[in-house]
């Protein structure tokens, strides 16, 4: 028990980081964690002994996250990003910006989920490209693909000049 | 010079994100240098990733709450532990997902039945009992004496614990069961009949996505039956009969695969 817990405890900060920035919402991204904490602490005895506890760990909290989210998406119309004219949601780069702290996770949220997951767990929390694809159940392919999609459409939305975070809000409708 | 591999955008992904070798990391190095567009993007990419790490990084300095807790969780787990370790596992990977009544969506509930989601559950269990439901002379594997075998095969196949419900007082006698074979993997089917000959089924698989789902509706063809996952475990009650009988019915099953604990 005590081996199961120090295997877990120093996975939970970053879990509750990759729950928040994906879901955007502390509480309900708490919840996600616990749900997941408490998943894998009665399921323990079914993991893979020689699997990788923060890769499970983070499999688990992942597919709680999309369902949540899928079930948030299910109360509005839902049309993808990438279905959207390219052209309605941002302005090619003009100017060289810095970005903006604040800014910056507010943009990330406006990413398609799949491509989002990606780039959170590959540029926050250090997962390596062959672990995202085990983590999300996807082709290595897959996950650089979406990676470059996330960079180029974050680059566009962090790039548009001259307009505040406040202004985009409109964009989640089509997300 | 080793033979000369052409930059792939993977490579400038990898650059970014510090998971290139030296070598591949130089070679890259002196095509951004030649590339001077190239280098801006890619120097883009990298402000953003720190800009991200910057951004999220208190949240991981935050102290844990209880709630999260790992310590707690055990600890709360050992003490409501007056059932056995085994059926302990079964019961957190059936507990039922909170809230009366179902959530109805008629029809509606048709979408993506590729996925291997709730949909895709509903549609297996109309199928397996258009099959097996109508079937007179081996509807099932193993009779209602064997139900500890059937329970062992179906749960060593399936890779969790099954609980058979009891229908009687809804009328419905257990008949027995077998595994199927679904697109997503191996399933329980058990089976009841009422006094009339009438039967339903339930379908029993673990779900790899829609792991917790409430209720739904649904039809295909002349099969209804009302569809809902649980802590990583899908359930589909199935039948003949209309759906304002079938569901109380499905709400006792999901009452007391709830209550297995």
């Amino acid at each position: 028990m005590t081996d199961m817990a120090s295997l877990i405890e120093p996975v939970i900060p970053s879990l509750r980081r990759y729950a928040r920035t994906f879901v955007r919402d502390a509480a309900a991204a708490d919840d996600l964690v616990q749900d997941t904490l408490e998943r894998a602490i009665s399921r323990w005895h079914l993991r893979r002994s020689d699997g990788d506890t923060r890769a499970w760990l983070f499999t688990m909290l992942h597919n709680l996250a999309v369902n949540h989210l899928r079930r948030s998406a299910r109360r509005g119309r839902e049309l993808p990003l990438d279905d959207a004219d390219e052209s309605d949601v941002a302005v090619p780069p003009t100017q060289e910006d810095a970005l903006r702290r604040d800014d910056v996770l507010a943009a990330v949220g406006l990413l398609p989920d799949d491509q989002r997951g990606v780039l959170l767990l590959v540029s926050i929390e250090d997962v390596s490209y062959a672990e995202a694809a085990r983590i999300l159940d996807i082709p290595v392919g897959t996950v650089m693909s979406r990676l470059a999609r996330a960079r180029a459409r974050l680059l566009r939305l962090l790039e548009e000049p001259g307009k505040p975070a406040s202004d985009r809000h409109h964009l989640r409708s089509v997300q | 010079m080793t033979a000369h591999h052409p930059i792939t955008e993977d490579d400038l992904h990898g650059f970014v994100d510090h998971l290139l070798d030296s070598a591949r990391r130089s070679e890259v190095q002196t095509y951004l240098v030649a590339h001077p567009e190239i280098a801006a993007r890619i120097a883009s990419y990298s402000r953003q990733r720190d800009a991200l790490r910057a951004a999220a990084a208190p949240i991981a300095e935050e102290p844990i709450p209880p709630q999260l807790n790992v310590r707690h969780l055990l600890e709360g787990r050992r003490r409501s532990q007056a059932w056995s370790w085994r059926s302990m596992a079964a019961s957190v990977l059936m507990l039922a997902v909170g809230g009366a009544g179902g959530w109805l969506v008629r029809g509606a509930a048709v979408e993506r039945p590729e996925t291997g989601g709730i949909v895709a559950l509903a549609q297996e269990a109309a199928y397996n009992f258009d099959v097996y439901g109508v079937d007179r002379s081996h509807p099932v594997e193993f009779g209602p004496t064997d139900k500890a075998q059937l329970v062992s095969w179906i749960a060593s196949r399936i890779g969790r614990t099954v609980s058979v419900p009891d229908l009687t007082a809804s009328g419905y006698a257990f008949m027995g069961g077998r595994l199927v074979a679904t697109p997503h993997g191996a399933a329980g089917l058990l089976m009841y009949s009422n006094g009339q000959g009438q039967r339903l089924a339930m379908l029993v698989r673990p779900m790899a996505i829609d792991r917790n789902t409430r209720m739904s509706e649904h039809s295909y063809g002349n099969t209804r039956g009302f569809t809902w996952a649980s802590n990583g475990t899908g359930f589909s009650v199935v039948g003949p009969e209309p759906a304002d009988f079938l569901h109380p019915i499905a709400d006792e099953v999901r009452r007391q695969e709830g209550n297995t604990m």
